[in-house]
């Protein structure tokens, strides 16, 4: 009987949270749809010019900066990410989540004090820009990509390392071609899971991006990501301006949507090779 | 058996949470006013709330954020008692579709917009058409040195006093767009660090919010000072609001009456702005 009664109220709270959820996404959708009918979908999506006020509604500096300051992330977080992963799980014992538990808006604090202005005089232009951004959100996705890496590269079952020992191979071909090869769907996890936070960041990259409107031409260029675009004008956006932000978190969440679906896809994938391999092995 | 914690634990936290809950809602006022809005005018009204709470300890003064247009809609909705804004009001705004008054405005102060450079900065002065230029994005250099122009958001009531006030050429009807690759941040404060940081940055700012690190600079040889404000020769000027939907709250009343009082009037003159009786 009591049981039941704890069952029934945890499921009512996992319901109350998925009915959150689905409010949000309908709110979003209900309010952004209109403006980018209203605009025209194509206009929306490709027009290069962000003007509100005068009536010119197009995101595409914004979405091109999301990418890029993405990548960017990618690029700096993904090879240092793994390798650390590596040590940590091959060479010693975890140590690290700290960073995990940082706030962003201290990463933010640091880019403008630190790195901000060390790009601005080793590379010259503002210093606010797509590099500072990319090497900010490099570092916030490290947790994520180690800690994930870290796990699946522990559970790789040591007889693949001991064989791969005792047929001559060297520590580093054992780590390279047989534990990271056995890692992969585990690794590729964390770097879609790093991606994911990369592409939703929000405050440090106000703080570091420079948040210009122009379509970035080289990593020291100051860009604006959709994220940043939403935060920066929210306060004081009315009538067509608010729901233009509102369309901008639509495109958001269709971004985030496609990254997530491709993400499970890729690693089903993965998971399927994976058996089909061990399975020619036997 | 599990872990056992002294039986007293859970009534003694429980009667200090409701301690604690009780004794913070349990001030006793005998009302409160609640302000909402512009992020230019909250430091200000803050200063007046302090000093209002001094004669007035039964009333509770509350001071939110969160910008102009949601300072408007705050008033309007009935969310906040008064709504500040640093931007004059939409047509649309004060007026509902039968043409009916549906705010009232109460200008508190005058604000000039300083156009600042960093204190290192060798500029001094800027002409207003080479102003125009820089944030319009004709030209990136001034004197061969290269400048960074920061401006704020879209939306902004800083911005837009500023752009009309600047980005309209003389003679000219149409006003010159702000450049997009201008650096953009979305407060007064965070210009100024900006500027602040670096020596080529040009940005501008409300006036009393002006500090050692960052130095005003003369628009066609004129300094923003209280002199030149109030004999109208220095242009980016612009009123802080506030805005009611009602004039029959006696509480709001006795409030805006302090704020425009002699004592709350110097009080803010104090910090750079200029008082609201003194202009032109």
């Amino acid at each position: 009987m009591k049981r039941n009664t704890a069952g029934k109220v945890l499921l009512l709270i996992a319901l109350s949270s998925i009915a959150s959820l689905a409010a949000i996404t309908f709110f979003i959708f209900k309010e952004g749809l209109p403006l980018i009918f209203k605009v025209g979908i194509i206009n929306f999506l490709t027009g290069k010019e962000w003007s509100p006020s005068g009536g010119e509604f197009g995101i595409l500096p914004m979405i091109l900066s999301s990418v890029w300051i993405t990548l960017g992330a990618l690029v700096i977080g993904v090879p240092t990410g793994i390798s650390c992963a590596v040590f940590l799980a091959e060479i010693i014992g975890d140590k690290t989540r700290l960073l995990a538990s940082i706030p962003s808006v201290v990463y933010g604090f640091i880019g403008v004090v630190i790195l901000v202005p060390f790009i601005r005089e080793t590379f010259g232009g503002p210093g606010f820009s797509l590099l500072a951004g990319s090497i900010i959100l490099g570092i916030m996705i490290l947790p994520t990509i180690i800690s994930i890496s870290t796990d699946s590269l522990k559970a790789v079952p040591d007889s693949f390392r001991e064989a791969s020992i005792s047929m001559g191979a060297t520590r580093w071909q054992t780590t390279i071609f047989i534990t990271l090869r056995a890692a992969r769907t585990g690794i590729l996890a964390s770097v879609i899971l790093g991606m994911g936070r990369a592409i939703g960041e929000t405050m440090a990259v106000i703080m570091v991006a420079g948040n210009a409107l122009n379509i970035p031409h080289s990593p020291l260029d100051p860009i604006r990501p959709l994220t940043s675009n939403i935060a920066l004008e929210m306060g004081y956006a009315t009538g067509d301006h608010q729901k233009a932000l509102f369309a901008t978190g639509v495109i958001l969440f269709i971004f985030i949507m496609i990254l997530n679906v491709t993400a499970t896809y890729i690693s089903r994938l993965g998971l399927k090779t994976d058996s089909l391999s061990k399975g020619q092995n036997k | 058996m599990g872990f056992r914690y002294p039986k007293l634990l859970v009534p003694a936290l429980s009667a200090t949470l409701i301690c604690l809950f009780l004794s913070s809602c349990g001030k006793g006022y005998a009302g409160k006013i609640i302000l909402a809005g512009s992020t230019s005018v909250e430091p200000f009204a803050e200063l007046w709330a302090e000093a209002y709470a001094v004669t007035h300890p039964e009333v509770n003064v509350i001071i939110q954020g969160g910008g102009s247009s949601a300072g408007v809609e705050s008033a309007l909705t009935g969310t906040s008692d008064i709504g500040m804004s640093s931007r004059e009001l939409k047509p649309e705004e004060e007026f509902d579709s039968g043409g009916q008054k549906i705010l009232h405005i109460v200008p508190v102060a005058f604000d000039a917009i300083a156009v600042i450079a960093n204190a290192k900065s060798p500029l001094t002065n800027i002409t207003s058409a080479q102003l125009r230029n820089l944030f319009a994005g004709h030209i990136d250099k001034l004197d061969a040195r290269p400048v960074t122009v920061v401006t704020r958001e879209e939306g902004s009531g800083t911005r837009k006093s500023f752009e009309e006030s600047v980005m309209k050429a003389p003679g000219s009807k149409t006003m010159e767009r702000i450049s997009n690759s201008a650096l953009v941040q979305d407060s007064n404060g965070a210009i100024r660090e900006i500027v602040a940081g670096d020596p080529n940055a040009i940005g501008y700012i409300s006036l009393g919010l002006v500090d050692k690190r960052v130095k005003p600079l003369a628009i066609d040889n004129i300094l923003p000072t209280v002199e030149t404000i109030k004999n109208g020769n220095y242009k980016i000027v612009r009123r802080f609001l506030f805005v009611l939907k009602t004039r029959n709250n006696p509480l709001s009343e006795d409030f805006i009456k302090f704020c425009l009082s002699p004592e709350g009037q110097n009080l803010v003159a104090k910090k750079g702005l200029i008082k609201i009786k003194e202009t032109k």
